[in-house]
């Protein structure tokens, strides 16, 4: 069994994905290598087509996925344990909770493809490629680190990556440069910038969209809406919190950020979009997190603690895509355990 | 599920680092790189009450409130105190319609409070950290600072009092550490003002706000809960503009404001024990405009000066101050003017310690100035 793992865990097979063979033969383990689920509910402006009602996972996706969200969420607990031992100091903004995310929308990127965001970029550094150990290295401060320490937890780059940025809302601008380049280089790369409910009342953003639509730029401009900009509740900061119309004259789409295969489907719409010379689209992702904002913030003095305990377990993204994918029998609940899944490489 | 720290490859990675004596520093790494002087006050002063520097200011906000009923404090997360408390209580005494919260857009911030000011009422905006204000930096500069000039006077945005928290805190890194006194000191029209502990930053603060000009006060944030003194609890102002003597000598003047009053005292201290040397060490408080008369006098005395600021060297306020100093006091001057300053970097995450101008860095200046 293990030397088929090995197999599909080489990344050739998972660039060449649309050659694997659609078998549905039953394995030894009961495991099917495809199956089909319905994305959630995408709510649409100044768009006619939706992305796709269904998302196809093969066993391969679904355990990649699986593992990269396992892995964020880990990495994210031991940087809590050690800020609290004081290994990692200055800042450290915690994505748990919004894994399906990042792991959803590099699936459906490209390699020419960039993404720029702000300062909860842990998981992000790991899905573009950073090591667990560079991030780590980063966290505390070691040369090793991928900002070879310089950084911290705010500053993490690698290749197509542009950080890891402090100042709220000022990455979006900067990635509707990217955007430019991109355009101008005529690479067919799309720059995906992601911001929070806080930094979608910044100025600069308004002056990215106009300027991308102005342009016809290759940009998606992203809300990750996790419900509070730092202890701010989004109602009580933005007069509409309906973050996918906030581009105005810019297409938008909501999605639910729980559920990683809505996500992944929903950029693969955007980079068709794109791609065929549409322009922009601003995205708002639905989603939350468990930590507070940052590690000085406890995170329960402006929303409850049964809050908190009702999104773990009843929308957790991680428990909902184990529950999606075991259900379909493309995987063994034995099977993610975390010894028994090898590392795969890095691609 | 293992803990990361024991996967063997992360162990392998960071055993050597952890186990190296830079390591120790650096996890023993939460004391501070100054010693708090307090300031105290004559008996004549009254009452008063012990206050830490948040306090002080929370003091200062309160009796603003109550003494002037135009008066207004918004901003980022004030509604429930503050991210460094210095709003606490506020809200619940003065209403929602006078402490509120603002969305998160400093530029807007900036704006809106130019408004509330030139319409007459007392605008007290908070910017979070001093180095999110580059996005109010327009507003400041070009609206704020020159609403009294271009309208001859028909409107002025006297009434507005930026307060933000600058400087280094240990652990801030490039976006919490940042001291922007020397931008906003390249713009006529403004008063900048940074206080070194609680019993000036209430009374610095009260006159900001009473002052018919756009002040920006920053507050050093190291010194929130560290610098705690006696402070009085009537409503009284400082005078801007004022630099403070601290301590008086004869032979070296260091000049520093905020946080890096504190390190030039326990400096001082080191020469006059290891050197026999006394330094006369003064807090400059308003950066603009700056008390030229009680720094020329100081250097006419002693010929020789040492400016310290965290903020980069070059172009921090310490090159004005050097071109001032030597174009008057030329004469007075037995040595080159010495500034001890961060380095023309972004402040660093991991190299702190290194980057700020602490207390060794400025002995070793002292003793430079006075082999020359």
């Amino acid at each position: 069994i293990s030397s088929c793992f090995n197999i599909f865990f080489s990344s050739r097979v998972f660039q060449k994905r649309a050659l694997a063979t659609f078998l549905t033969s039953v394995r030894r383990n009961g495991t099917v290598s495809e199956a089909s689920f319905e994305t959630q509910l995408y709510k649409l402006h100044l768009l006619e087509e939706p992305p796709s009602a269904t998302a196809t996972c093969t066993r391969d996706e679904a355990l990649l996925f699986y593992h990269q969200m396992q892995i964020v969420r880990r990495m994210e607990s031991a940087s809590s344990n050690l800020y609290k031992e004081k290994a990692i100091r200055g800042f450290c903004h915690l994505y748990s909770g919004q894994e399906a995310i990042c792991v959803g929308i590099k699936a459906a990127l490209r390699p020419q493809d960039s993404v720029i965001t702000a300062y909860r970029d842990h998981g992000w550094a790991y899905v573009m490629g950073c090591s667990v150990v560079g991030i780590m290295a980063e966290l505390t401060g070691r040369a090793q680190g991928v900002a070879r320490g310089k950084g911290g937890s705010m500053h993490m780059y690698t290749k197509n990556f542009y950080g890891g940025n402090g100042i709220v809302g000022a990455q979006v601008p900067v990635g509707a440069g990217v955007a430019l380049a991109n355009k101008y280089l005529e690479n067919g790369g799309i720059n995906v910038a992601l911001y929070g409910d806080g930094a979608a009342n910044q100025g600069q953003l308004f002056e990215a969209y106009n300027m991308a639509k102005l342009m016809n730029l290759p940009s998606v401009f992203i809300c990750e809406n996790n419900g509070y900009g730092m202890g701010t509740s989004i109602d009580r900061a933005a007069a509409s919190t309906n973050y996918y119309t906030r581009g105005n004259y810019v297409p938008g789409i909501w999605i639910d950020g729980m559920d990683v295969l809505s996500v992944r489907e929903a950029i693969k719409y955007c980079v068709d979009y794109c791609t065929s010379g549409k322009g922009p689209l601003v995205l708002e992702v639905a989603t939350y997190r468990y930590h507070g904002h940052s590690m000085s913030d406890p995170g329960t003095s402006y929303r409850t603690r049964d809050e908190i305990q009702e999104v773990r377990q009843t929308r957790d993204p991680i428990m909902l895509f184990k529950e999606h994918i075991v259900g379909a029998d493309l995987v063994t609940a034995d099977e993610l355990k975390v010894r028994n899944v090898p590392l795969p490489q890095q691609e | 599920m293992k803990p990361l720290l024991q996967l063997p490859l992360l162990k392998r990675a960071l055993k050597p680092a952890l186990a190296s004596p830079v390591c120790n520093i650096l996890v023993n790494r939460h004391s501070s790189h100054f010693t708090y002087f307090p300031d105290t006050v004559p008996e004549s002063s009254g009452e008063t009450q012990r206050l830490n520097l948040f306090q002080s200011i929370n003091n200062a906000l309160d009796t603003a409130l109550s003494t002037d009923n135009t008066a207004v404090v918004f901003g980022e997360d004030v509604g429930f105190g503050g991210v460094f408390r210095c709003t606490i209580g506020l809200q619940d005494k003065y209403g929602k319609d006078r402490v509120f919260n603002t969305p998160l857009c400093e530029q807007g911030i900036a704006g809106f409070a130019i408004g509330v000011a030139v319409a007459g009422a007392t605008a007290i905006p908070e910017i979070q950290f001093a180095d999110y204000i580059f996005p109010a930096f327009d507003q400041i500069v070009n609206e704020a600072a020159k609403y009294r000039y271009r309208s001859g006077n028909i409107f002025d945005c006297g009434n507005l009092t930026f307060r933000a928290p600058c400087g280094a805190v240990g652990h801030g890194a490039l976006y919490h550490s940042q001291s922007p006194e020397a931008y906003f000191a390249h713009t006529p029209g403004l008063k900048v003002v940074i206080p070194r502990g609680p019993i000036k930053a209430k009374g610095l603060l009260l006159s900001c706000i009473r002052d018919n000009n756009p002040c920006i006060f920053l507050e050093p944030k190291v010194l929130y809960r560290s610098a705690v003194e006696m402070v009085p609890t009537k409503d009284y102002t400082m005078p801007l503009s004022s630099a403070d003597v601290l301590v008086e000598g004869e032979d070296v003047t260091l000049l520093a404001w905020g946080t890096q009053v504190h390190v030039l005292r326990e400096v001082a201290e080191l020469a006059r024990q290891q050197l026999n040397v006394s330094c006369e060490v003064i807090d400059l408080v308003t950066i603009l405009p700056w008390d030229t008369e009680t720094v020329f006098n100081s250097v006419k005395k002693t010929g020789r000066l040492i400016i310290a600021h965290e903020a980069p060297i070059t172009n921090g306020f310490g090159a004005e101050l050097a071109a001032a100093v030597q174009s008057e006091c030329f004469l007075h001057l037995e040595a080159p003017i010495e500034r001890v300053c961060g380095f023309d970097t972004p402040f660093p995450h991991i190299f702190e310690p290194f980057y700020l101008p602490d207390k060794w860095r400025c002995f070793s200046a002292v003793k430079k100035i006075l082999k020359y």
